[in-house]
């Protein structure tokens, strides 16, 4: 059998040549190598496709960024020293009112807070002050009670800070500070 | 005038496309991860620099792609 120019022989797996191939092979012949570069080809088409949907995610978060930029912070009383330390933990809202977060005495006259907010799928944390950390029951993540950092689990950045002041026999939340580290 | 390819190379000139583009994706899925979590955590800084370094790869990427359609063009 002559192969016209320029036109290459087909290849099988099995390096049996097409004139030794079963019957059914000869009536629906594949070419192995040429189905393989197709195969590659399209695999790069879509991978590009996939290049630029993470461009698109890219925009997004700059867009983001842009829109959320430094908001103010407001000072918001949360309770007394005294009621604080006698509860040891206080659940408020901070800086708005769809933002729980938790004031806790971890020793006397040692106050944090943090906000409720699991960093990992924002499940609310529960207290464990025994414990000395911050549990999130959804996948079992937790963070210390001492600085929020995670200790435990999925989470892997610290829980959003709340900075405290404390005037006039008041604890007030004055700022949040969001962490990576 | 360019030699005419036979298709064992241009099997392995794609492959290496493939390898390429492959890598640049994987680069790119690690820099929105690292960015979405510098995001979340905060710190805004390297969110443009990393859109940046994610179009330069989408850019990369699209010449290749380029190229492999040359590829196509070109016969052999």
């Amino acid at each position: 059998m002559t192969m016209p120019e320029g036109e290459q022989p087909r290849e099988y797996p099995d390096g049996v040549p097409l004139a030794e191939q079963p019957n059914w092979n000869k009536d629906f012949p594949t070419d192995v190598p040429d189905d393989h570069y197709v195969a590659r080809r399209e695999f790069v088409k879509f991978l590009v496709l996939t290049s630029g949907a993470f461009v698109a995610g890219q925009c997004w978060i700059a867009a983001s960024s842009l829109r959320r930029g430094p908001g103010p912070s407001p000072r918001h009383r949360i309770c007394t020293v005294a009621e604080l330390e006698a509860r040891r933990v206080v659940e408020f809202r901070y800086p708005d009112d769809h933002e729980p977060c938790l004031a806790l005495a971890v020793e006397p006259g040692r106050f944090v807070a943090y906000a409720q907010e699991c960093t990992h799928l924002a499940c609310a944390v529960v207290p464990h002050l025994e414990k000395g950390e911050m549990h999130c029951p959804c996948h079992n993540g937790s963070f210390a009670v001492n600085d929020g950092r995670p200790i435990a689990g999925p989470p892997r950045r610290p829980l959003t800070l709340v900075e405290l002041e404390v005037q006039d026999g008041a604890v007030f939340a004055v700022g949040s500070v969001r962490r990576t580290v | 005038m360019k030699p005419i390819l036979t298709r064992r190379q241009k099997d392995t000139i794609v492959a290496g496309i493939l390898c390429l583009v492959g890598l640049l994706a994987v680069l790119q899925l690690w820099l929105l991860t690292a960015t979405m979590n510098a995001f979340m955590g905060g710190d805004e800084s390297v969110v443009w620099p990393a859109a940046a370094a994610s179009l330069g790869c989408l850019l990369m990427n699209l010449w290749l792609l380029r190229r492999l359609l040359f590829l196509e063009r070109a016969g052999g």
